[in-house]
């Protein structure tokens, strides 16, 4: 296992933690993990345990449902720089779709439970990590949403 | 667009001549190869049409105009010409016909050969227009602009206004509607006419100012044997124009902008309430210029047809793009043109695209008065200034 | 006024053009290359300009140029929405079609020399921006970084795919591609495109962006790319609008003040921005 010190030199390269001091960083890094998948790996499946969340280093994945019958639906893919997984914030800490993997991807995972912890110690660690992880959802939201409105097809029926 | 300018020169610019002398004028027009249109009675209304004589024209006949109302009345006393306003029909059908064909095809070996009727059709037409007031001028003057202005041109209709001799009337009276003062467009005409008519009294003592615009004008008035004018009947017709401009409605100076910056007003949406989206405003109105084609072709398809047909901004299919109309709520409808008119038309041509005639205010059958709904936003304006 | 005694063809006749190609690019979406019947002289237009296809007999509309096949030809990427789209996707090599054109405003390529360029395109929006691609990748360079970011409805509406896999084959160009809905045997991205703006490598102080898509797309686009610090004066959109006459005479495409058909198809986005937010304009 990488030693706490070059986790937390890999967590200060992701965009997550740009403008993050160091003390917060290194609490914070005192609950990571290194870890790597490759093409076709499952980093989770819809209804497990939400323990851990996750910042993209490298590589692809994909947030998929799956529906019998058919090929699985990709809801989106995510990248290097991106985050997923933030079920471990909201009970009952399961995740809501399957995180595949699409390329040899290098993640950095947080422990959720032990997080937990040190939020409900440390509130003014809460709020900082809060305030980057609401504009993330912001914006999936966002993208979400457009994503709904079919703009391609034909977003509204009218005339007809 | 003008007309060829009347070169400088020692002549008098004003002649008097016998009312009577109506019929030579209409005579020589006729004469000269012209398709001679003018204002008649039909159906309860003064249109306008073909004139064979003064006998056609509406003497005598005065009208009654208020917002969705339209009365003639014929006075005993004194009959005049022209001493009604304007009346449902503007000139414009003459010029940019509701209906035109614009071209038909055949089917070919290369293809398609496409024959161009309507330039033909407009070549053979060349009209003269008797009784055209200062503000239906200004209206001609402002669809110049805009089908022969830009980079593009409407070639029939250039081929019919260069070929249109017009004779203009000055107003001496104003119906209820009108607002041609406040627009700056009347009621005394100002340019754009080859010939001006000033009505000088009615009944027995009954004259005509006549003045000369353009070298062609200058031509026709010759044959008229016109006396040159005295002062005092200048004096006279310049005091009926002017007091014709007396007692009209008015649109509001700031219109224009203030319209620019009522997008979101909530005022549309009562004027929608209101207003019956028929587009008998748009009918009527001397300057609005939507068009639509109509694409057609023959059962057997060897040949096809393009028509021009006037169009509407009341119509939910005037903004339609695939999947749906873009104004498809009616106070978005009426935004359009009104903003378009009195705003916008100012980016787009340099002129205003109102000129005042009131046509909109007589015709609405809910009789909704552009100059009142204006006043009505200048209104809002002042009140979110002070706050 | 010019006097008319001699009367150019008016504004609104086709000319003859006969199909010496076409091609099915998506289930709803085809191209064809056209060349003028009488003389097949050239067609000069700057990219961006669109013109008015006439399918004899069933009526007109405005479509966008989104290329020069070379040797005067013109190619017209069409979808197939309504009687004359569907009628001019019957046409086959031989046919002729009616053309007036070309009509209306340019992207910015000129103005682009210099600067970095970004594309982004939405959908079919990617066929205007065709022609401008490749003057900028036939002119390489005269500009900065090329970026090119592409969304599409799933993967089965992906426009021009093996042009974009040869531009992303360029080591001089930056494409990315993603699609709003897929199933799992794409390989692609999944999410909406304004999200690759994120990803892509360019100078936002000193580049030029040309966005053609859906109008709540390129909305959302200009957020994305003034967040990041560009002026909306280099932001350039391509507009959409009912049209009938192309030359500014039937009044149906204006958008506010502007006709969309002669003071656009393209804007700086600054100019109508405050359009583009109103409702029903």
């Amino acid at each position: 296992m990488v030693k706490v010190e070059g986790l937390d030199k890999l967590l200060a390269e992701h965009p997550f933690f740009d403008g993050m001091n160091e003390d917060m960083r290194k609490t914070l890094s005192g609950c990571a993990r290194n870890e790597r998948f490759g093409p076709g790996e499952f980093v989770a499946h819809e209804g497990d345990p939400a323990d851990r969340f996750y910042f993209v280093r490298a590589g692809a994945i994909a947030l998929e449902f799956h529906v019998p019958g058919c090929n699985p639906i990709v809801l989106e893919t995510l990248h290097g720089g991106e985050v997923f997984g933030w079920s471990w914030l909201v009970p009952p800490y399961a995740w809501t779709y399957d995180i595949r993997v699409l390329e040899l991807t290098r993640l950095i995972s947080l422990d959720g439970a032990c997080l937990r912890k040190k939020l409900n110690k440390d509130h003014e660690l809460g709020f900082e990590l809060y305030s980057r992880f609401v504009p993330v959802m912001a914006k999936r939201l966002s993208s979400a949403r457009l994503q709904l409105s079919d703009m391609y097809g034909r977003p509204c029926k009218k005339g007809e | 667009m003008t007309n060829p300018a009347k070169p400088k020169s020692s002549k008098p610019d004003a002649f008097v001549m016998d009312a009577n002398r109506l019929d030579a004028l209409i005579g020589a027009l006729a004469s000269s190869g012209h398709a001679v249109m003018g204002p008649r009675v039909a159906d309860g209304a003064v249109i306008l049409g073909p004139v064979a004589g003064a006998a056609d024209l509406p003497l005598g006949v005065t009208d009654r105009q208020e917002p969705g109302r339209y009365r003639l009345k014929t006075v005993k006393k004194d009959p005049a010409y022209f001493d009604f306003a304007v009346g449902p029909h503007t000139w414009k059908k003459f010029l940019f016909p509701p209906r035109e064909k614009l071209w038909s095809a055949e089917r070919a070996a290369k293809g398609f050969a496409v024959r161009e009727d309507g330039i033909d059709a407009a070549r053979r037409d060349k009209l003269a227009f008797v009784g055209v007031r200062a503000c239906e001028l200004a209206a001609i003057a402002a669809q110049d602009r805009v089908l022969t202005g830009g980079e593009y041109r409407s070639e029939t209709y250039a081929l019919r206004r260069e070929q249109t001799f017009i004779v203009a009337v000055n107003c001496r009276t104003s119906a209820a509607t009108c607002f041609c003062a406040s627009m700056n467009t009347g009621p005394g005409v100002g340019a754009g006419h080859d010939l001006a008519l000033t009505e000088l009294g009615g009944g027995k003592d009954h004259r005509f100012l006549v003045e000369v615009g353009s070298t062609r004008g200058e031509k026709v008035l010759m044959a008229l044997n016109a006396k040159p004018a005295k002062p005092k009947d200048v004096a006279a017709a310049r005091a009926a124009v002017a007091q014709a401009a007396k007692g009209q409605r008015k649109m509001p100076k700031s219109a224009p902008t203030v319209l620019a910056g009522a997008t979101d007003s909530p005022r549309w949406a009562d004027i929608a309430q209101r207003c019956l989206n028929c587009a008998s405003c748009t009918q009527v109105c001397p300057t609005c210029f939507c068009n639509t084609v109509t694409d057609t072709t023959t059962l057997d398809g060897s040949g096809a047809e393009r028509w021009r047909h006037w169009d509407s901004c009341f119509t939910l299919d005037f903004s339609y793009i695939h999947g749906g109309a873009i104004r498809g709520d009616g106070a978005h409808r009426y935004r359009q043109w009104m903003t378009h008119k009195l705003s916008h038309w100012f980016e787009q041509f340099g002129t205003s695209g109102c000129v005042g005639c009131g046509r909109c205010i007589t015709w609405c059958p809910v009789g909704i008065d552009i100059t009142l709904e204006a006043r009505g936003f200048v209104k809002d304006a002042k009140g979110k200034r002070k706050g | 006024m010019v006097k008319s005694t001699k009367p150019v063809p008016d504004s609104m006749t086709p000319a003859p053009f006969r199909v010496t190609a076409r091609r099915q690019d998506l289930a709803d979406t085809f191209t064809i290359e056209l060349e003028a019947a009488d003389s097949p002289r050239g067609f000069a237009f700057r990219p961006g300009q669109f013109n008015m296809l006439y399918h004899f007999g069933v009526g007109e509309v405005p479509i966008s140029i989104s290329g020069d096949a070379g040797a005067g030809k013109l190619i017209h990427t069409i979808r197939d929405v309504g009687a004359v789209t569907h009628g001019l996707s019957t046409l086959k090599k031989g046919d002729m079609v009616g053309v007036r054109g070309p009509f209306g405003s340019a992207w910015p390529v000129d103005a682009a020399e210099g600067s970095d360029v970004v594309i982004v395109a939405g959908g079919i929006g990617l066929a205007p921006l065709r022609p401008a691609i490749q003057h900028v990748l036939d002119n390489r360079d005269r500009y900065g970084r090329f970026v090119i970011l592409y969304g599409a409805r799933s993967p089965k509406d992906v426009l021009y795919l093996p042009e974009l896999q040869s531009w992303r084959g360029r080591l001089d160009t930056y494409v990315d591609v993603t699609v709003d809905h897929a199933e799992s045997g794409w390989a692609g991205n999944v999410g909406v495109v304004t999200k690759l703006i994120e990803r892509a490598n360019f100078d936002a102080t000193h580049a030029v962006a040309m966005l053609c898509g859906p109008e709540i797309m390129m909305r959302f686009t200009v957020a994305e790319l003034t967040a990041r610090g560009m002026d909306r004066g280099d932001i350039h959109v391509s507009m959409e609008r009912n049209m009938k006459c192309a030359v500014g005479h039937c009044g149906h495409c204006q958008f506010g003040p502007k006709f969309v058909c002669k003071d656009g198809p393209v804007f700086p986005y600054g100019e109508i921005e405050a359009l583009l937010k109103a409702r029903g304009v």
